[in-house]
């Protein structure tokens, strides 16, 4: 740090990602709620342990390799370029401990571990109540700390191929993070199959209500707030024009996005705020009223919104989140009737189709725009935006995940037996808590037998 | 040609204002978006009407009693 005011910037933006990082831990305890208010009793603490896990799983791969990915392969490698040098962020740089020349590191590494854990939570909604916590937890790490890290080396860094060569623009991740995790999540529901009794034998699906309505919309609530978190994170809170070293002249200082192209927070505010109010709205009337679907489609909506949000104007965002809620809502029962998939928290739609759909609407919003404020980049159009859905969605989500799912069921490592199902997963925990109650309650009813 | 107006970052910042896309279509964007909140109310209230026609058609005294008793 070579001056003051260099110092102040560099400290202030240390704490500015760690802030966000301690916000987007809600997003944690809000799929956590969320899930194990949407699965039945028999399956609560499976559930919750198996979302929980993925923590620590996703954490030390993404100290391991995730990290490194991001600043190693925005070229493909093979596509535009060879592997970029990553040395700086891998496990063993001095730059990935404890160092006072470089305190940025550590808080963008978190920062980005967070969307990974989203990535993964996504995912994990989707496929409760069957799936072998083994089979998810390597489905968490794959999508956790390779695949979704891929496709933001590609799509979501400032030399990432696809910026460059497509104009890719995806501010706030309607396909970076969401597209690819409901991808991954359909991928994996294919070979997975339906909870049992999920539809009749003519196929015609029934509704498995969540057991605790009041949680899942608590749950979402939560959602919602360490969203605003994962708004901040995706932003350079200030930068000088120097810095960025691309085409901007001038002294004035700014935010940007993570393409390091201008905005403000006041305009990713405005946008967040009024693209969830599109989503409420119209999930509302879509639904009829339905707390599930109204707490999802406001997710939905800010999704939808989220791959532009740093540039629409606020009236815009509500209506493309209105938008991609109301085709998301649809698409969900359509898929489920006719492909007999079983999204157990229509994640596919409220991720996947929201965020695909949201990532083809910006090509249209913003065409001719710059994707980049370095010269020779492709500007913002709708070809390259439906190209840049479709490998989110269905290059690095659905095929991976279908692939390694295929794999795992043939291993019989993807799906749990259907006694178990029929039992509920937390039957041996529960055997175990009723036998220390008796065991404790026998022991303190012949202590009190002795008593005088 | 660029929805917003700009094809490059080659500009200093402090020459540089609204960067939304489709400026002028603002007062457009207003009316649609005031016609959005009111067409929610009137959606919202038939739907509503229509639910509680239900409710009281499926009126039934001892039902409502246990929904008393719940709390």
């Amino acid at each position: 740090m070579g001056s003051n005011i260099d110092a102040l910037t560099t400290v202030f933006t240390e704490f500015y990602y760690w802030v966000t990082v301690v916000m987007m831990f809600l997003i944690h305890v809000g799929f956590c709620m969320y899930e194990v208010g949407a699965s039945r009793r028999r399956n609560h603490m499976h559930t919750l342990m198996k979302n929980t896990m993925l923590i620590p799983l996703v954490t030390i791969t993404f100290f391991f390799f995730g990290w490194w990915i991001y600043w190693a392969f925005p070229n493909g490698p093979g596509f535009i370029g060879g592997l970029e040098d990553g040395s700086a962020n891998a496990p063993w740089s001095p730059t990935m401990a404890t160092n006072l020349s470089d305190r940025i590191t550590g808080v963008f590494w978190a920062a980005f571990l967070l969307f990974s854990w989203t990535a993964a939570s996504i995912v994990s909604g989707s496929v409760i109540e069957r799936i072998r916590s083994t089979a998810f937890w390597i489905h968490a790490v794959l999508i956790g700390s390779v695949f979704w890290i891929i496709d933001a080396s590609w799509g979501w860094h400032y030399a990432g191929w696809m910026v460059k060569v497509l104009g890719y623009h995806d501010a706030y991740a309607s396909g970076v993070i969401h597209a690819i995790a409901g991808g991954y999540a359909l991928g994996v529901l294919v070979v997975l199959g339906p909870r049992l009794g999920k539809f009749a034998a003519d196929g015609t699906p029934r509704d498995i209500p969540p057991h605790n309505p009041w949680l899942v919309t608590i749950g979402l609530f939560l959602i919602y707030t360490g969203f605003w978190g994962f708004y901040a994170a995706c932003n350079v809170p200030i930068i000088s024009p120097e810095v960025i070293d691309g085409q901007i002249t001038g002294v004035t200082w700014t935010a940007t996005n993570i393409y390091l192209a201008p905005t403000t927070l006041g305009a990713i505010t405005f946008n967040f705020l009024m693209s969830l109010s599109g989503g409420l709205l119209v999930a509302y009337i879509v639904s009829k009223g339905d707390a599930f679907w109204t707490y999802s489609g406001g997710l939905a909506g800010i999704i939808t919104a989220s791959a532009g949000n740093d540039l629409y104007h606020p009236i815009q965002a509500m209506f493309i989140a209105g938008f991609g809620t109301f085709c998301a809502y649809k698409l969900h029962y359509w898929v489920e009737r006719k492909f007999k998939i079983d999204d157990a928290v229509g994640a596919v739609a409220v991720h996947g189709y929201a965020g695909f759909i949201g990532v083809c609407i910006a090509g249209f919003m913003l065409w001719g725009q710059p994707s980049s404020p370095y010269e020779g980049y492709a500007a913002i159009n709708p070809l390259g935006q439906f190209i840049g859905a479709v490998i989110m969605f269905g290059v690095l989500g659905f095929l991976p995940a279908f692939i390694i799912s295929k794999i795992m069921a043939a291993k019989g490592m993807l799906r749990i037996p259907e006694k178990a199902e029929l039992q509920g997963l937390d039957h041996h925990s529960e055997l175990a808590y009723q036998a220390a109650i008796d065991d404790v309650r026998a022991a303190e009813r012949e202590l009190a037998a002795n008593q005088k | 040609m660029s929805t917003n107006g700009m094809e490059s970052w080659a500009v200093d910042l402090k020459d540089v204002g609204a960067i939304y896309p489709f400026q002028g279509t603002e007062v457009i964007l207003v009316i649609l978006g005031l016609a959005f909140w009111i067409g929610f109310h009137v959606m919202q209230a038939r739907v509503e009407a229509g639910e509680l026609a239900e409710a009281e058609r499926d009126f039934n005294a001892e039902h409502s009693n246990k929904n008393i008793d719940r709390y």
